[in-house]
């Protein structure tokens, strides 16, 4: 079990309700952004003297750009029906990190200087003036949220604390008060084309490296194409799958299976990642920024479609505010949705009958599927609401002999978050990250228990990080965290592959 | 004419003035303030239709609180349903001749009385007993509960227990509605209810009540789940696009 200087919860199976412990989170403040890299996002690099003014100002701008900021701030009733659904409440216990607080810390200020009773009755109506301590909790606790909406599925009037905290965060950065992890890194997107700052000699050095690893392994000459022009697909995929495990067994299980299809793809080292960090700090202009660099790849590289690789965050911007940023797509091939998940692209090819497996090479496993929290309660795959759900678990089901499913209530839309989400993925949050694993990891203890479960498979670079992370401390191995692609490459058969299973053709009948 | 008369008959139209203007300055802020990105909290309908539906379950059966917390629906449900049977049987008040169906709910009406201040007791009960729901009320929102139920008990009680002149009280609600002023029948308790109504009536548009409205406007439920087939750009957002594309 991995070593921790805070109290790491202990897992039952179930994920109990804890009484609230007030301000046992309010210690924990993530790094702030340094001047330069506030200013390299267009926010000024110091609190300005008027610091309380501008964010009041942000805040009125906001109210009047976004819809969501402006119904969810009026419309709570304080019901509490949120307040015992977000992974961080139930890992810290923590009152503030139940979403009606999250959002009242916002909400109070709202009254105090937007409505009428605020300004008149602040007791009466729990508004508060905007002070050095509001702004602190503003840091401390719109940096404890994922922003995976699991709280807006059971708000009775669809109250989204992402929007709440995307919309803070906005405010906190243009006066000055930005976080370190996300603001860096989209400026690593700036300046070299992904999070994690790998230039483009990098990157095909890798992919060369890939191509040898696949070729040694099948004897199959699979390509792993970068910025090649002219290619059918731009894949955009998050810079995690060119660099860590569990990720980079997806990556090759991608390239097995545009090879097996027969469709030219190639990635790009201009666009050379998928997750869009704009959204974390809930700024539309980076966002969009961002985005623009994968029309621009699209268009240079000629492609016809545009694919993403298993990305929780990333799929959200792509599939639900992509077309918005940066459409409209009319240079793409009208037949193909812009842009398709990876997993749409596969399970179209399966179900096509283009792709072979032998299912027994995953026979070492139990596999269950964790929903990432984005991909679950933001976006869609296929035509119908909820392939978001079936098209994951179709294609395990395909290549896996051994499926099952985590609890009821913890799955689906339901789905806890990873607790890494919403740009948390960083070290000086490790107490949070490990709570606010807590359900997530109970739901896995009774899923082992219960069915022998070996394997957790996801599609999100952040859930997989966090995951390999974090499941130490709860006394699961690293290794248990596979990609759902990584399933895949383990059991397809390559055309010309040798060492081929001898149940293929069984196999191949069951896939088709 | 007494004084009483003409004092509740200027508050009604005062508090009627205030909760229409309010609420349609409200309709129009929300319905102007424009939703930049896709954000239907999924999975959602793909169709428009498939929206209104939702929409429709949402709005008459708490589809989400449902599948939140069960006992806190319940309490909702008898609450919200207690109050819009006692709301429609005191359209015998304001239409004459009484409509068939708003006879036949009269039975129902009268003691969906219970039904609401029961649903009200039992929410504020969990102001104090849940840690966590007592952890994020605030005084506006115990008065607002008190508010309500001593309406309701009001209500019930010139129903139950102390019968107002109700044939004298019609006369005054449709002579307010006609500008044509009748007498107010001067029984204590039915001037408390229909002062709380009016405080009620006043502050909807600036409280929490506001949540009828605003969830006709919540993003993440009215919003057809189509991004990529349909694009979605708001005004101020292709601004930004002409500016620096």
């Amino acid at each position: 079990m991995a070593k921790a200087n805070f109290e790491v919860p202990e897992i039952t199976g179930v994920t109990e309700v804890p009484e609230i412990q007030p301000d046992s989170m309010a210690h924990l403040e993530t790094f702030r952004a340094k001047p330069e890299f506030m200013e390299a996002l267009g926010y000024p690099g110091e609190m300005p003297e008027n610091w309380k003014e501008k964010a009041i100002e942000a805040m009125g701008d906001m109210l009047k750009k976004y819809r969501s900021l402006q119904v969810f701030l009026d419309a709570c009733v304080k019901c509490g029906a949120c307040t015992d659904k977000c992974h961080y409440f139930l890992g810290t216990a923590d009152p503030k990190n139940m979403p009606v607080a999250r959002q009242d810390l916002l909400r109070k200020v709202y009254r105090r200087y937007f409505t009428l009773a605020g300004k008149f009755f602040p007791k009466l109506v729990g508004a508060i003036d905007l002070t050095e301590e509001v702004l602190h909790d503003w840091y401390n606790y719109y940096h404890q949220c994922s922003q995976c909406r699991r709280c807006s599925v059971f708000c009775p009037y669809g109250i989204d604390t992402a929007e709440i905290s995307m919309a803070a965060r906005e405010i906190m950065d243009r006066i000055g008060v930005g976080d370190k992890y996300c603001n860096e890194i989209i400026g690593k997107v700036f300046r070299i084309g992904n999070n994690l700052g790998l230039p483009e000699p990098a990157l095909a050095d890798t992919l060369e490296g890939l191509e040898e690893d696949v070729y040694d392994e099948t004897g199959v000459r699979v390509r792993y194409p970068l910025d090649e022009k002219g290619a059918e697909v731009l894949l955009v995929t998050p810079s995690a799958d060119f660099f860590a495990e569990p990720h980079v067994d997806g990556l090759m299980g991608y390239g097995k299976v545009f090879h097996e299809a027969g469709v030219s793809w190639t990635l790009s080292s201009y666009a050379s990642e998928a997750a869009n960090f704009g959204m974390f700090i809930g700024s539309y202009e980076n966002m969009r920024k961002i985005s623009l660099r994968i029309r621009k790849a699209a268009i240079d590289l000629g492609v016809k479609r545009i694919v993403f690789g298993e990305c929780g965050h990333a799929w959200r911007v792509a599939y639900a505010f992509l077309n918005t940023l940066a459409g409209p797509f009319d240079f793409l091939d009208p037949k193909y949705p812009v842009p398709q998940h990876i997993l749409e692209f596969t399970w179209e090819q399966i179900q096509a009958g283009k792709l072979k497996f032998d299912k027994s090479a995953n026979d070492d496993m139990v596999v269950t599927f964790h929903d990432s929290c984005n991909v679950a309660r933001a976006t869609r795959m296929g035509d119908k609401p909820g392939g978001q759900f079936e098209i994951p678990r179709n294609v395990i089901k395909a290549v896996c002999n051994n499926y099952v499913d985590m609890p009821e209530g913890t799955i689906k839309e339901a789905t806890f978050c990873c607790g890494g989400g919403g740009g948390l993925l960083t070290d000086d949050l490790m107490e949070l990250r490990v709570k606010g694993a807590k359900p997530r990891m109970d739901a896995l203890k009774a899923a082992t228990d219960e069915h022998g479960v070996t394997h957790m498979a996801a599609i999100c670079a952040i859930c997989k990080s966090q995951f390999t992370k974090v499941i130490p401390y709860y006394g699961f191995d690293m290794d248990q965290i596979v990609s759902v692609h990584q399933l895949v490459s383990n059991a397809i058969i390559l055309t010309g592959q040798e060492d081929e299973g001898d149940d293929e053709e069984d196999n191949a009948e069951d896939a088709a | 004419m007494s004084f009483l008369t003409v004092l509740i008959a200027a508050l009604f139209y005062l508090a009627t003035a205030i909760f229409v203007l309010g609420v349609l300055y409200r309709i129009w802020r929300y319905a102007r303030t424009p939703a930049p990105l896709k954000i239907a909290t999924t999975p959602a309908p793909v169709t428009k239709f498939g929206v209104v539906l939702r929409m429709f379950r949402e709005v008459v059966f708490f589809e989400s609180l449902f599948k939140s917390n069960k006992l806190l629906w319940i309490l909702a449900v008898l609450f919200h349903y207690g109050l819009a049977l006692v709301l429609f049987r005191h359209l015998r008040y304001f239409l004459d001749p009484v409509p068939l169906v708003v006879e036949l709910a009269q039975p129902f009406g009268k003691y969906a009385a219970f039904a609401m201040v029961l649903g009200l007791l039992g929410l504020w009960a969990r102001r104090f007993l849940i840690d966590r729901v007592r952890y994020v009320t605030a005084p506006s929102d115990h008065l607002m509960l008190a508010l309500l139920v001593l309406i309701g008990l009001s209500g019930a009680l010139t129903t139950f227990v102390a019968h107002t002149d109700v044939v004298a009280l019609k006369d005054f609600v449709l002579g307010l509605m006609t500008f044509d002023l009748k007498p107010l029948p001067g029984d204590p308790l039915l001037v408390i209810h229909l002062l709380l109504v009016a405080v009620l009536m006043i502050v909807f548009p600036y409280s929490k009540l506001l949540h009828g409205v605003g969830i006709f406007f919540s993003p993440t439920r009215n919003m057809v789940d189509n991004p990529r087939e349909q694009r979605h750009v708001v005004a101020w957002a292709r601004k930004l696009e002409e500016e620096n594309s």
